[in-house]
């Protein structure tokens, strides 16, 4: 009887995850794939054809026959959506890997400090979280403008006599990604060095390895599944990203999100705008799903 | 036990009251532009009417468009500009006002009302809140100090590359949106500003990749600090956010100077109406509210704070000299002529539209 119920238990713990990503995510990504076979139209939802549930399931089967790829097609004729897809795709791979160039050590130092100080440097990359994030984007603003505080530093120090341009540029996006992202590559990679065996350095130390080539053959492959998880945190939300282009980037940065805005809100363009997200998401949902492929084989390798 | 029963059900019962007085209590959910009326204004209403009023804002057309176009907003009186309001008529999205509950519509301007019926024919689905011009935000030393004059300048400014080039490093900014820059490119060039015209939207565009080069960004709310604080020398922006500019940086008193210039060459006119939503749940307050906001003193007050010149002809006895007297508000009517209003594009119109604006400020 004991038995029975833990097993139920486990079967419903099992349901509560697709459940979720049954209504968060597959009913939601339907409507939009529905939307994107659509055409525009001057109405209430602005695009044809609407499914009326009164006319049953004929009326349904009709209005099937309406839909098209057109949206599709029409992506591939302007070269402009292609050039946004790969300039956000860059732009994301940038930011990634310069998080991940000051995430590391920050994570690494976080792993290697001493345990009773390992809580508070853990709130300490949280904290900034307590202010919301459109705040701390405008925050960035008040530095890097001509006029802002980082010139006024580098200028008062004598570094600089013209004051540098950051703000509107690509350069201050890439901040921007950075700062913002930061938390989401330390956290993964802390929690895989946190728990790794420090015997295991000593033990390569011990047979001849430099301290360099222990960490390079020894902790960071253990702390593979960590960069791993953390670039994909980064990279994912960096490729859409929309108000940090907005506030921090130059008029000429073009980037998918800023695409979408506009089909969505100047063009009122639903269906392209819906066709646009879901490449987008195609783009990202590929090489997760690849990786994940090649990690879980990895795993089953290694027992 | 029974006292507990006597006790559940008595709160039962209070509970079901409060519910009934909620259900009786009137109110209008009202969505308009930011900074965009004095507050007072909503205070007196619910004084005078007990209506009370949830009042929220928005800072784009567009974003009340995509709620209004989704359905369900919940709000009874929203306030897109004319131009927006036409297409959205046409999709369904607004009642037609009930006119016998408007009698206060007697006080507005037929110079106004005569231009807005193109975009709602008859009048039938709005009424006037507030209308101005999309002009020249400018630094006023900055100008004198460039061009060494104290004349107001007009588009030269802007689309004269030679001229536009002297402000490349004191900065300009362009309002991201093509549908008011690219008329008063065409008034530049002398042809039709309303013009929808494929050749001509390209002879617009090709003035502005010559001037992109000088201007630093396009954005449409951005200059109005940036104006205040000195950061750029010249916007392309809407009157009333350019006197929002000039007011900061009059109480900043950090020596800058901001001022409004309407072209010349012709500007372009917009009008923000007063509509309710084909689905609003409060149809009877929202008429109170349109009609109050009708009343002379009432929209002579909120003229008087955002410093915007509205559609109600009575009101302007009641409006502070600075405002009616100030040309840029209410330009004399010389300048009047030259003001020009545009029609909505067609979807497919539009998408020509929009995609030499992305290929203008992005350069792709």
């Amino acid at each position: 009887m004991a038995k029975l119920a833990s097993a139920l238990v486990s079967r419903l713990v099992i349901i509560i995850p697709y459940a979720w990503l049954l209504f968060f995510f597959l009913i939601p990504f339907f409507i939009v794939f529905r939307i994107s076979l659509s055409q525009t139209a001057v109405a209430m939802p602005p695009y044809m054809p609407v499914f009326d549930l009164a006319g049953g399931l004929s009326g349904i089967m009709e209005k099937l026959g309406e839909f098209s790829l057109d949206n599709y097609v029409w992506l591939t004729e302007d070269v402009l959506y292609f050039n946004a897809y790969v300039s956000s795709v860059v732009i994301a791979a940038i930011s990634t890997f310069l998080t991940l160039l000051i995430g590391y050590p920050i994570a690494y130092g976080m792993a290697k400090a001493p345990r009773s100080l390992r809580p508070t440097l853990l709130m300490m990359v949280i904290l900034p979280f307590w202010t919301s994030f459109l705040i701390r984007v405008y925050a960035w603003i008040a530095i890097l403008k001509p006029e802002g505080l980082l010139n006024q530093f580098l200028s008062a120090v004598g570094l600089i006599d013209q004051p540098l341009i950051i703000l509107n540029t690509n350069a201050a996006i890439y901040i921007g990604i950075v700062y913002s992202y930061l938390p989401f590559m330390v956290l993964p990679i802390y929690s895989a060095l946190e728990k790794m065996d420090h015997s295991l350095t000593e033990a390569a130390q011990d047979l001849g390895c430099t301290p360099a080539a222990a960490f390079w053959r020894v902790t960071f492959p253990l702390s593979l599944p960590g960069v791993v998880a953390g670039c994909l945190l980064v990279f994912i939300p960096a490729v859409g990203e929309f108000v940090i282009p907005d506030l921090l980037g130059g008029s000429e940065t073009l980037m998918i999100g800023k695409t979408l805005w506009s089909e969505f809100n100047s063009n009122r363009d639903w269906p392209v705008s819906s066709a646009v997200a879901i490449i987008l998401l195609m783009i990202l949902v590929i090489p997760i799903v690849y990786f994940q492929n090649i990690q879980a084989k990895a795993d089953d390798e290694g027992r | 036990m029974s006292k507990l029963i006597v006790a559940t059900l008595a709160t039962a019962v209070l509970a079901g009251s409060t519910m009934l007085a909620s259900a009786q209590e009137r109110v209008v959910n009202v969505y308009n532009w930011s900074d965009y009326i004095d507050d007072s204004i909503l205070a007196d209403f619910t004084k005078e009417t007990g209506i009370k009023v949830v009042y929220d804002v928005f800072d784009s057309n567009e974003i009340l468009e995509t709620k209004l176009l989704a359905g369900g907003s919940g709000y009874d009186v929203v306030v897109p500009t004319a131009y927006f309001l036409q297409r959205q008529i046409a999709a369904g999205v607004f009642q037609k006002l009930d006119k016998s509950k408007l009698p206060n519509i007697s006080n507005m301007w037929d110079m106004v009302m005569e231009r807005t019926a193109q975009y709602d024919p008859g009048n039938e689905y709005a009424v006037d809140y507030m209308w101005g011009t999309t002009g020249i935000g400018y630094n006023v030393e900055k100008m004198k100090e460039i061009l060494g004059t104290d004349e107001k300048p007009n588009w030269d400014v802007i689309f004269d590359p030679e001229i536009a080039a002297k402000f490349k490093d004191c900065g300009i900014h362009l309002l991201d949106s093509p549908t008011d820059i690219m008329p008063s490119a065409l008034a530049y060039l002398g042809l039709n500003p309303d013009s929808h015209d494929q050749a001509d939207l390209e002879k617009a565009a090709d003035l502005l990749m010559k001037v992109r080069p000088n201007i630093r960004k396009f954005h449409s709310s951005e200059y109005i600090n940036a104006l205040a604080n000195g950061d750029i020398c010249l916007a392309v922006g809407f009157s009333g956010d350019v006197f929002q500019a000039r007011d900061r940086a009059a109480e900043a008193k950090a020596g800058v100077t901001v001022d409004y210039s309407i072209p010349e060459q012709g500007a372009q006119m917009w009008f923000d109406m007063l509509a309710i939503p084909a689905d609003a749940p409060h149809v009877a307050e929202a008429h109170e509210f349109i009609n109050y906001m009708m009343k002379p003193e009432v929209i002579a007050k909120a003229s008087n704070y955002v410093f915007y010149a509205n559609g109600n002809k009575a009101s302007q006895q009641f409006l502070d000299k600075e405002v009616l007297e100030d040309t840029a508000i209410y330009p004399s009517d010389a300048v009047m002529q030259k003001l020009f209003t545009t029609t909505p594009f067609e979807a497919k119109e539009q998408r020509v539209l929009t995609r030499l604006w992305t290929k203008i400020v992005t350069g792709q």
